[in-house]
């Protein structure tokens, strides 16, 4: 199939008008040694034989199982109108809104999620251009390096393994460093990043590290789960300058991976050092209210080399999602969410008592657990009972071979804990 | 006045919940709760829907408009992508089936998926890997210009430390290079629109990393001279990226590789005609020769007789994604591949250069084109003659295109020409569309002859008119905040 609507006789007119005597003619600037097309490239499909292909690779994908994955993404419900309003074309087949007068609903949108994760972080600004969680806490990084004008970030234990290994990578030919600590342990030190809830699902409040940053000139990032925001103690109010966040559990689906979304908010005073586009409201000759992008000349279309990053993208559709998920839910909605997740974790905590706990103190919808016997044994024997039993964490190198993550979220059910519960104590029992 | 959520939000309303505990309320120590209110907006199901429904309304889109958009490559995005994509073994599963060996059983199509997408990415790009991880266009130009350092100082030769750039080339390009610790050095182009080649040889040498370039480049022409560039770099040492923004002009005419680079990215959601989402999400996926293959982003997929598994490359440079990039974006680029074929995409790539060239035959006699000769996907017309003598700036022509239900052309870049117009038609529009998008940009010609200051006030029948962008600035209103 193919979607090009041109047939031959058009193809023939439209030459005749240019004055050229076939198609080929507009390659002939090619050199000829270099026109080689034997390429290996298979034959176009149908529609429908494309469909039955794709399906039968969907299919070889099990997703009929009772899930506790997490580790920084998590099976949360997704209301029925985020994928009906997000597919609204007149949002997906746009593009960057560079011609605002006709684009007034990406920006208003935009401008609407801005104000959204302001209020969820207890923070004053926000943008929507950043991929996904991993690149939002190298953007921040970068970003406190450019504020502090120092050069060393410190990583605290409480961050994604992955997250870090990303912003290792993606700092690779800066002069930004990457040391591990849990505090300001210098005067060459941007921030010291942390996670809350961390990796393991430990909440803390970080109130007095932010203090300790701020004596020492250093600011302090906070990567959140967004979801624990319903009701735990947030970036704003801890202190925090910058924080981030990886977007997928407030609408997007798991997706094996992507698209995501890098949420980041930061306080007013920082936002000329905030990466991305920002959308602002003005107004029109009349004085009708509209929006606009703005501080355009941080960017790389007008800065090139000296613009604060190379992003271009403007993660508008998965922002949009998130967005419209927020509005479904609200304020009563992300509460109860938030309020569920917790509470069934706390559940399930309590029926594996033949398993040693790891986490010192409060934990949001994940905790880790040492079993009696080794983690990939355990998830190969509940695979087999539809079970996906959560995360070893030696495959993060952050545990023993017993050590085991596990992720609750609302869509867990009482029963479905307490048979998880029976078929994780017999799987561990049962040699 | 169209309003927010926030002056729809009425304290009480909401629209989800989720369902009632089963299990015992538990309460976080005192010292962990949320202190502030969560000041989210409260609204009914249909408060939501009609507000994200009108506001829809309020976008051109490629569905409703036509949208030239110069080097975006605003193509149709078929509707069977989006179908594939919306499978529930692809979207609903979970990426951490990949972070661990005891689950890999699980997400085989995926991973199967994952490696056939980069095989035909390496086809296509004459390369020998190709590699989702990137999740942007920006992002894949990092990717690569990271790799070509990691390249160099694996060799012992880390004193290279430029890249150098044509000035005709996207912003994005001296960005990566910049954030990756390379200088960058500008290539000038001729008076054909090219490269410069003189100009090119003088700033090789030994402190040379790579050279970036954009092939057709964003003035819409080949660079005659691109293989005679490529072996000059690598005699004096350095690699060379394509920039694969452009690459919709060339699928089964040339291959990257072929022509001497070493790394590319891909823009899926502009070859590939995966949806552009207001500007994401999109997908850099890159691809490189064997020179880089060892030092590619961790893991990688492999096959093996019991099935795909995952591997690192020998000198992997650590990881770009969590996973594997933008999946879903990759699944409609793939089913897009798959749908076309190997004739498939080079009918595209032709009739995108046949439609470019026929609006720049009907336009240029009106709007002269920056430089002579046919162009391939993009045709850069300029503008600056009825500047002068009229006052209509390129901008003014923009919005009044807007006003005729048109999307604009790309204005004010690239940034060696001025006042332009690029048009980047690609090959999914009709010869009607075509002709009655020209018509209006003739019409407007002919305006601005007989009654210029009209030109000053479009757009006139959208929902605003021009915005105030000095007022937005200073008064920086960028989220609607409490109290």
């Amino acid at each position: 199939m193919n979607w090009t609507p041109a047939t031959k006789s058009e193809q023939a007119e439209m030459l005749s008008v240019i004055g050229a005597d076939s198609m080929d003619a507009f390659f002939d600037v090619i050199p000829e040694a270099l026109r080689s097309c034997d390429w290996n490239l298979p034959e176009g499909l149908s529609e429908f034989t494309l469909r039955r292909e794709l399906e039968t690779l969907a299919a070889k994908n099990n997703i009929q199982y009772i899930s506790f994955l997490g580790g920084g993404y998590y099976d949360h419900y997704i209301p029925a109108a985020v994928d009906a309003l997000s597919s609204r074309s007149e949002f997906y087949t746009a593009y960057t809104p560079y011609q605002p007068e006709c684009a007034q609903g990406t920006l208003q949108a935009i401008y609407e999620y801005q104000s959204v994760v302001s209020r969820l972080m207890d923070l004053e600004c926000a943008n929507a251009s950043l991929y996904d969680g991993g690149t939002a806490v190298y953007e921040a990084a970068a970003m406190a390096c450019r504020i502090t004008r120092r050069f060393r970030v410190v990583a605290h234990a409480s961050l994604h393994p992955v997250w870090r290994r990303m912003l290792e990578t993606h700092v690779a030919g800066s002069p930004i460093t990457v040391s591990d600590g849990d505090g300001p342990d210098g005067e060459d030190v941007a921030c010291v990043i942390v996670q809350n809830p961390s990796f393991t699902g430990d909440v803390r409040d970080f109130t007095a590290l932010a203090r300790d940053c701020h004596e020492h000139g250093a600011l302090l990032v906070m990567a959140v789960n967004p979801v624990s925001l319903g009701i735990i103690k947030t970036p704003g109010a801890m202190g925090a300058d910058i924080a981030v966040a990886e977007g997928q559990s407030l609408g997007l689906p798991l997706g094996f991976g992507g698209p995501y979304l890098g949420i980041l908010a930061t306080r007013t005073a920082h936002i000329r050092k905030m990466p991305g586009r920002i959308a602002a409201a003005t107004t029109d000759a009349e004085g009708r209210r509209g929006y606009v992008l703005t501080l355009q000349a941080r960017e790389q279309h007008i800065r090139r080399e000296k613009a604060l990053s190379n992003i271009c993208s403007n993660q508008a559709l998965c922002a949009l999602r998130t967005l419209i998920h927020l509005c479904l839910l609200g304020k009563t909605g992300l509460e109860a969410t938030a309020r569920a997740c917790y509470s069934k974790a706390e559940y399930l905590k309590s029926r594996l008592d033949f398993a040693k706990p790891l986490n010192p103190g409060a934990t949001f919808n994940e905790f880790a657990v040492c079993l009696p016997l080794d983690a990939e044994t355990v998830i190969g024997r509940l695979r087999g009972k539809g079970f996906l039993p959560g995360l070893p964490l030696a495959a993060f190198g952050r545990g023993g071979p017993n050590d085991l993550l596990i992720a609750v979220t609302e869509k867990r059910t009482r029963e479905e804990l307490d048979a998880f519960a029976e078929a994780l104590r017999e799987a561990c029992h049962h040699v | 006045m169209f309003k927010t959520i926030f002056e729809k939000s009425v304290p009480g309303r909401c629209a989800v919940l989720p369902d009632p505990l089963d299990v015992p309320r538990a309460e976080l120590p005192e010292a962990l709760r949320r202190t502030t209110p969560l000041a989210l907006p409260e609204m009914s199901e249909l408060d939501v829907v009609r507000h994200f429904t009108r506001l829809s309304q309020r976008n051109y889109g490629v569905d409703a408009q036509f949208y030239p958009l110069g080097s975006c490559t605003m193509k149709y995005n078929p509707k069977v992508a989006e179908t594939v994509a919306a499978l529930p073994g692809f979207a609903q599963l979970h990426p951490q089936l990949s972070g661990s060996e005891a689950y890999l059983e699980d997400c085989q199509g995926a991973l199967e998926l994952v490696y056939e997408m980069e095989r035909l990415l390496a086809e296509i790009g004459g390369m020998n890997a190709g590699c989702l991880q990137p999740m942007a266009g920006a992002h894949g130009e990092l990717t690569g210009v990271l790799l070509i350092a990691a390249y160099h100082r694996d060799r012992g030769d880390a004193a290279r430390d430029t890249i150098l750039i044509p000035d005709s080339a996207h912003g994005t390009n001296p960005a990566s290079a910049a954030i990756a610790g390379f200088k960058v050095k500008e290539i000038p182009s001729n008076d054909t629109g090219t490269i410069d080649f003189d100009a090119f040889k003088a700033l090789l040498g030994p402190h040379v990393a790579g050279v970036m370039l954009t092939c057709p480049n964003t003035h819409g022409f080949f660079e005659p001279r691109v293989a005679d560039i490529a072996a000059l770099a690598h005699e004096a040492g350095a690699l060379m990226y394509y920039d694969g923004a452009n690459l919709n002009a060339i699928m089964g005419r040339c291959r990257p590789g072929d022509l001497g680079f070493d790394v590319m990215h891909f823009n899926l959601h502009k070859t590939f005609a995966t949806p552009h989402g207001m500007g994401g999400p999109g997908s850099g996926a890159v691809a490189v020769n064997e020179r880089l293959v060892p030092y590619l982003p961790s893991p990688r997929v492999v096959k093996t007789e019991q099935g795909y598994a995952l591997g690192d490359a020998e000198k992997t440079m650590g990881k770009m994604s969590p996973f594997f990039g933008s999946f879903l974006v990759a699944v409609r680029a793939y089913a897009y591949i798959l749908a076309l074929g190997g004739e498939g995409l080079k009918t595209a790539s032709g009739m995108a250069v046949l439609n470019a060239n026929y609006v720049l035959r009907r336009l240029r006699d009106t709007y002269p084109a920056a430089y002579d000769g046919w162009c391939m996907h993009e045709c850069l017309l300029t503008a600056a003659e009825l500047t002068a003598r009229k006052g209509i700036r390129a901008l003014d022509i923009a919005k009044a295109l807007l006003d005729r239900g048109f999307h604009a052309p790309t204005v004010y870049f690239p940034l060696t020409v001025k006042e332009d117009l690029m048009i980047e038609p690609t090959e999914t529009e009709s010869r009607e569309t075509l002709d009655a998008f020209c018509d209006a940009l003739l019409e407007i010609a002919r305006i601005a002859e007989e009654d210029p200051d009209q030109l000053h006030h479009a757009p006139t029948r959208l929902p605003v008119g021009r915005l105030d962008e000095v007022k937005a600035a200073k008064e920086l209103n960028c989220a609607d905040l409490p109290g």
